[in-house]
């Protein structure tokens, strides 16, 4: 759902960075307005998740020229935590796993700690309990998963699920979900796809960074953006997804977005 | 025939200072004590030169001159109630190493298991008592253990007959409350066949100030009898402490062992474990959580040495500050224990620069049919796990501390009574939060 006079939330000019020296994102520009829906897509090695965890604030991605405002502030600025609390959301394509740490202690500190810092109750373990469950719900989790460590010995689809519900905790203004669809079966797509719509308002934005259309069947992007070599190098609607599963990404090559 | 015996060894001669082997009426313990006085006095304290001390030098603990403790009014029972451990239906209470009967507890154990102290277990048990004591823990070498056994007058008693369970977990509290004294701590822990038994160890103290734990516990483990032993050592930060911990397992023989390594300024933990008989199995699993400059040395021997041994061994260190953790390793396979199968992971953690480690695996292996394995790392908490949390909006210091507490929380969480998993768990949060 696209409108003009929507709010924008990310505005990306001319980003470059570096990763161990190496520059990997060659001039970036994007704007996500709130209540869209994008796409960023791009063979593998074109750099899209290296935008996404650049500006989620990872530190071995070095940003070494343009700028990236979230709404209005410069992130670059920012810690991770900072970005977090602000309601950036990087949903990870390789979700890390703690043992030793309860899911359910690990998601009631992030939620409380995000919960405190945007000025809002935090909650006891006994309401946490409740306010989490409900949350499963959406994302047709077990409940034992709250008492197992963060994602320790869980399935693909098991730790992609626990990154929605994060997502679904800490209620950003703008999630970008990295390969959130790799190694989801059909099933586990159709669940972790239904649990992002229900998500999305007119108020927030995702940013789906996806090597392939079938996420798109599920969670219909606003605008597509193709990179390559570090850059976006054409953008346009859902059709040109479409136009990519069927063309692969090799006729795109070599072209510059207007 | 009271003698005070001219020690080779000065600092070992002012410990021993006092010392009389002569009043004993039962022969056999005065035997085993004069023999314990003869090798003290003939040994040294052992310096960085020696093999098995190479990295932990304890000059320090020779610059004080410690005393024998002395009777002094018993803490209340109020100052204690923080170290009890509710599921522990009997608990013995020991105050600078002797024993504190208004501060123990009994529950009312039922028959076949004997928690006492050891003065009073020979009138009923002797015989036990005499085919295990100072029979495990092996002093011909071992000045510390000598010196234990040669100042041994009383200790606790852990005895559980044949095929009975201790229906709860037995606690042994050894309480400091003097300066500069040195305390001599003893456990004889029996579980004849088939017995089950829980039982946690603990060396805490009630001041912050310079003293020394020298410590001997010995268990002996029967045919397929089992023993979980927590071993809880978080003595005040400026004392000293030296202990020996000698496993006997008869055949199929089950133990495991969870040591907590919190306290002392140096300490050193030796736990050996022999299997005598064939089919023995024992689980270590050990953490070492220190800062600021402490030092924390284990040392363990695990001995198959007959057929069909298992063991696993997890051994934790959790370095921060200035602190030197050293775990030595070892496990030896007798000629014909064949069939052994024995893992054995050391992990370490290092929370600053100036953190450091020592890890040693050493295999002595001579049977040709056995599974052997060893893994050792020394590392720093990672950048991605790092980021991760922070991603969630955890400040870094919150996900460090975060994630080092869930490190320790491996062997935590394995230790068999809730309220000292829940207890500790808040300690190592609390330890890894003071920075924050």
């Amino acid at each position: 759902m696209t409108r003009a006079d929507a709010k924008v939330l990310l505005e990306v000019k001319g980003l470059h960075a570096n990763v161990a020296g190496v520059e990997i994102l060659k001039g970036i520009d994007l704007v996500v307005r709130a209540g869209e829906v994008h796409a960023i897509m791009g063979p593998n090695g074109s750099g899209k998740s290296t935008f996404a965890k650049a500006l989620a604030g990872h530190p071995a991605y070095e940003v070494t020229a343009g700028t990236a405002t979230f709404e209005g502030r410069n992130i670059f600025d920012m810690a991770a935590e900072e970005r977090a609390r602000a309601g950036l959301f990087l949903g990870f394509q390789y979700p890390l796993e703690i043992p030793g740490v309860s899911n359910a202690a690990f998601l009631r500190l992030a939620y409380n700690t995000v919960q405190g810092a945007r000025g809002k109750d935090e909650l006891d373990p006994l309401e946490f309990d409740d306010y989490v469950r409900e949350k499963m719900k959406l994302l047709e989790m077990d409940a034992s998963f709250l008492d197992r460590s963060v994602n320790d010995g869980f399935s693909g689809g098991e730790k992609k699920r626990n990154e929605i519900l994060q997502m679904a905790l800490l209620e950003p203004r703008l999630a970008i979900l990295d390969e959130t669809d790799s190694g989801l079966d059909i099933d586990a797509l159709r669940v972790v796809s239904g649990g992002v719509n229900r998500l999305l308002t007119r108020d927030n934005a995702v940013v789906l960074v996806t090597h392939y259309q079938r996420l798109l069947n599920y969670i219909v992007p606003d605008y597509v953006h193709v990179m390559e070599g570090g850059r976006i190098i054409k953008t346009g609607g859902r059709e040109l997804a479409v136009e990519l599963e069927a063309r692969g990404y090799d006729w795109l090559k070599g072209k510059v977005a207007a | 025939m009271s003698t005070v015996v001219g020690a080779t060894h000065p600092y070992i001669a002012s410990l021993l200072n006092g010392c009389e082997s002569g009043h004993d009426q039962l022969s056999w313990l005065g035997e085993r004590r004069a023999a314990a006085l003869e090798r003290a006095n003939a040994l040294a304290v052992p310096t960085t030169r020696d093999e098995e001390w190479r990295f932990t030098d304890i000059t320090p603990l020779t610059r004080v001159p410690f005393q024998p403790a002395v009777a002094v009014p018993h803490p209340g029972a109020d100052d204690v109630a923080k170290f009890i451990i509710p599921e522990a239906g009997v608990r013995l209470t020991f105050v600078d190493g002797m024993f504190a009967p208004e501060l123990s507890a009994n529950a009312g154990l039922p028959y076949g298991v004997v928690v006492t102290s050891l003065a009073a277990g020979l009138a009923t048990h002797g015989s036990v008592i005499e085919r295990h004591l100072a029979r495990h823990a092996r002093f011909e070498q071992d000045v510390f253990a000598a010196l234990n056994t040669a100042r041994l007058r009383d200790g606790a008693l852990v005895w559980v007959a044949k095929n009975q369970q201790c229906p709860t977990p037995v606690q042994l509290l050894f309480l400091s409350t003097q300066k500069a004294v040195a305390a001599y701590p003893r456990c004889l822990v029996v579980a004849e066949a088939g017995a089950e038994l829980t039982l946690v160890e603990e060396y805490a103290s009630l001041v912050d100030n310079a003293y020394f734990t020298d410590a001997v516990t010995e268990v002996a483990i029967g045919d397929g009898a089992q023993v979980r032993h927590v071993r809880l050592q978080r003595e005040a930060r400026d004392a000293f402490h030296i202990a020996t911990c000698a496993v006997a397992l008869a055949k199929d023989a089950n133990y495991a062992s969870h040591a907590i390594t919190l306290g002392a300024r140096i300490s050193r933990h030796d736990l050996s474990v022999r299997q005598g008989g064939e089919g023995a199995e024992a689980r270590l699993d050990g953490l070492t959580l220190i800062g600021g400059r402490q030092l924390a040395d284990t040392h363990t021997l695990l001995d198959h040495g007959r057929p069909n041994g298992r063991s696993r061994q997890l051994h934790k260190c959790i370095v921060g500050g200035a602190a030197h953790a050293v775990f030595s390793g070892k496990i030896a396979v007798a000629p014909g224990a064949q069939l052994t199968d024995s893992a054995q992971e050391s992990r370490n953690l290092l929370l600053s620069n100036k953190a450091h480690v020592d890890t040693k695996p050493q295999l002595e292996i001579f049977a040709d049919d056995v599974k052997c394995a060893h893994g050792a790392t020394v590392g720093q908490l990672e950048a991605e796990h790092l980021f991760y949390l922070q991603s969630r909006g955890l400040s870094e210091q919150r996900a460090r501390n975060l994630l080092t507490y869930a490190f320790g929380a491996e062997v935590i969480d394995g230790i068999p009574v809730p309220s000292l998993v829940e207890q500790l768990e808040e300690t190592v949060l609390a330890e890894t939060q003071s920075a924050e």
